[in-house]
């Protein structure tokens, strides 16, 4: 028998491409549903036989289970093909047909390519932060249970937790950009990095959108790290320590943070699809070339291919961060794979 | 957090009755068009002035309000009854509970957002032109916040069930002879109400988030009826000309979900013996 762990991998790997062909099947059966037709924005004036051409040159005729099993191919296995192909400089992909964009004609996975860093950029920063943030927030919290100070930030963390990004960004914008003029209330997506002069303004300009995204990620963190700590600190081995004469610094840091940082993980990765929506909406307020700012442009021009193709994306990105949550889980809770 | 439930679901009873009371008792036909009135300042006739089309802005800012609570009414409703079925469902029969509940996890894990905003980009045309802009978007906006949000629901629900039925009086039920579905809504739905109220409300606050991010994104309401995310999405290019009337709903759409979220956080630190 094959050493357990392998086992699990392979279960994990399995069950991660199961999750992987239902997403694309239900982006799929959700296009061919819908009873819109893709050429509707194309002039009236088009003579029939160009409309017919037109739709066969998009391949919108054809049978569904053709167009299902090019979309498949497409999606899963021709881009990252591809991908492979730019990495390594292999030629795997030659002449494969690509996702193609409607709208700029050029493939899919390019435009991606150029939009993705700015997101992963913004969501990388606010997630640094927002952890730097939440752990001695909630840790201090769980310390100071039941204290006014303990009630206010709880009350505060739920009113940033209840508060979509839209009016937070709002808000920080009215402040920091309006009011008081301190820093940018749009995002420069044509600054340059030469200097450091540019690289001071390109930091100024990120504090606005991080900040928003900050504020909802600590938010969503704290709470549950303050609830797992207080649950810690009630436990026998934390009595143990406070007996042996530890304080209470000693006693947090080394003690309870590694205990409650188990369910932040889960949480971490099951708050990841509402922290997309937030990247999505503040890249849109603050005008950052992302990928939320090309899906919401993709969508009112009408260019299918980008749309679904970014939310594949986006949710194959999810289901992988679930999967690094789980390996985190077993490396701070090593009870598991016992 | 020693908002009381009974004091929080008061309030949020209140709020709701007032915004929906508003519109028709403030001038009924303030939110009409009306270009001898274009771009008043505020006096008392139009306490927030008037829009560039003689619209009095009060009375557009309260329909907002309206629209957005009806929305996330009617999106609870429907979150919670898809839940309430799957839950059941899943709770109920042994054969379909994994599945339903694979099902549920996965869902769990798509990011809902991108998803929302496929389904409204493919399906918003069509159902505009079959029941008219408005009734159109409030379909298409309550089924898509139904179809991404039942999942938690589902969740509470079926544990609960499971909890339930375990015990002695559903046990006795079942050896009387009482049918399963009838022990389910006889006996078990009563006995979780107290769970799908709390996850009722939290479920409220969430489908006026989703509604007004779909407004603001410029994919929800039309501009003749205006929920609070749409007048945000007209106002954000003046904000620095003209901040009170972005302020002014993002002020408002704040205050009603802080207080739908205090109610159902109220309530659930109320129904969970841990806190």
């Amino acid at each position: 028998m094959a050493p357990r762990p392998l086992i699990r991998l392979a279960r994990r790997g399995l069950s991660l491409g199961l999750s992987l062909l239902a997403i694309a099947l239900a982006i799929f059966g959700l296009l061919s549903l819908a009873p819109g037709d893709p050429l509707a924005q194309m002039p009236l004036t088009l003579p029939p036989e160009v409309r017919a051409a037109m739709r066969e040159a998009m391949g919108l005729d054809a049978p569904w289970p053709t167009r299902l099993g090019l979309w498949l191919w497409q999606a899963l296995i021709v881009e990252p093909l591809v991908l492979c192909d730019t990495l390594f400089g292999t030629t795997w992909a030659e002449g494969a047909p690509r996702l193609i964009s409607w709208h700029s004609r050029s493939p899919v996975m390019g435009l991606i390519a150029d939009r993705l860093p700015q997101t992963l950029r913004l969501m990388g920063l606010s997630y640094a932060l927002g952890l730097a943030c939440a752990l001695p927030l909630g840790l201090w919290q769980a310390h100071r249970y039941r204290s006014t100070a303990d009630q206010a930030t709880t009350a505060l963390t739920m009113t940033a937790y209840a508060l979509p990004p839209f009016v937070t960004g709002l808000l920080l914008i009215w402040v920091f950009s309006i009011t008081l003029g301190w820093l940018p209330s749009g995002y420069d997506n044509s600054l340059r990095i030469t200097d450091a002069a540019s690289l001071g303004t390109e930091l100024r300009q990120l504090i606005l959108p991080v900040a928003v995204l900050t504020l909802q990620i600590t938010a969503q963190l704290t709470r549950h790290l303050r609830a797992s700590a207080i649950e810690v600190l009630g436990a026998d081995h934390i009595r143990t320590a406070r007996a042996k004469g530890l304080g209470p610094r000693a006693l947090l840091m080394g003690h309870v943070l590694r205990h409650s940082m188990i369910p932040v993980v889960t949480i971490v990765a099951l708050g990841l699809p509402q922290i997309v929506g937030g990247a999505i909406i503040t890249e849109q307020i603050f005008a950052i070339n992302g990928i939320g700012h090309l899906l919401i442009s993709s969508i009112h021009a009408g260019d299918l291919p980008v749309v679904q193709t970014i939310t594949l994306l986006v949710a194959v990105l999810v289901v992988l961060a679930n999967l690094l949550a789980d390996a985190a889980y077993r490396w701070l809770d090593p009870r598991l794979t016992r | 957090m020693s908002l009381r439930p009974s004091r929080a679901l008061w309030a949020l009873g209140l709020m709701v009755l007032g915004l929906l009371a508003a519109p028709p008792l403030w001038a009924p036909g303030a939110t009409a068009p009306d270009l001898t009135l274009r771009n008043l300042d505020a006096s008392f006739a139009h306490p927030l002035g008037t829009d560039r089309l003689g619209r009095d802005r009060l009375a557009r800012l309260l329909l907002g309000g309206q629209i957005s609570v009806l929305t996330g009414l009617a999106g609870m409703a429907l979150t919670v009854l898809l839940g309430t079925g799957v839950g059941l469902l899943a709770g109920m029969s042994r054969r379909l509970d994994p599945w339903l509940m694979r099902l549920t996890d996965l869902c769990l894990a798509l990011p809902m957002l991108p998803m929302m905003l496929l389904v409204v980009m493919l399906f918003h045309g069509p159902l505009t032109a079959a029941l008219g802009q408005t009734v159109g978007s409030f379909v298409l906006i309550t089924t898509v916040i139904g179809l991404t949000s039942w999942m938690q629901c589902a969740r509470l629900i079926r544990a609960e069930v499971l909890r339930l039925s375990g015990m002695e009086f559903t046990r006795a039920a079942q050896a009387m002879g009482v049918p399963p579905w009838q022990v389910a809504i006889r006996h078990i739905l009563p006995n979780a109400m107290a769970p799908l109220v709390t996850s009722a409300t939290l479920a409220m606050a969430s489908a006026m988030i989703a509604e007004s991010t779909l407004s603001f994104l410029g994919l929800g309401f039309p501009p003749g009826t205006p929920s609070l995310g749409s007048l945000l999405h007209e106002a954000l290019p003046y904000l620095g000309t003209d901040p009170a009337r972005a302020l002014a709903p993002g002020a408002l759409f704040a205050l009603i979900v802080l207080i739908v979220t205090w109610a159902g956080e109220s309530l659930r630190q109320s129904y969970d013996p841990r806190q």
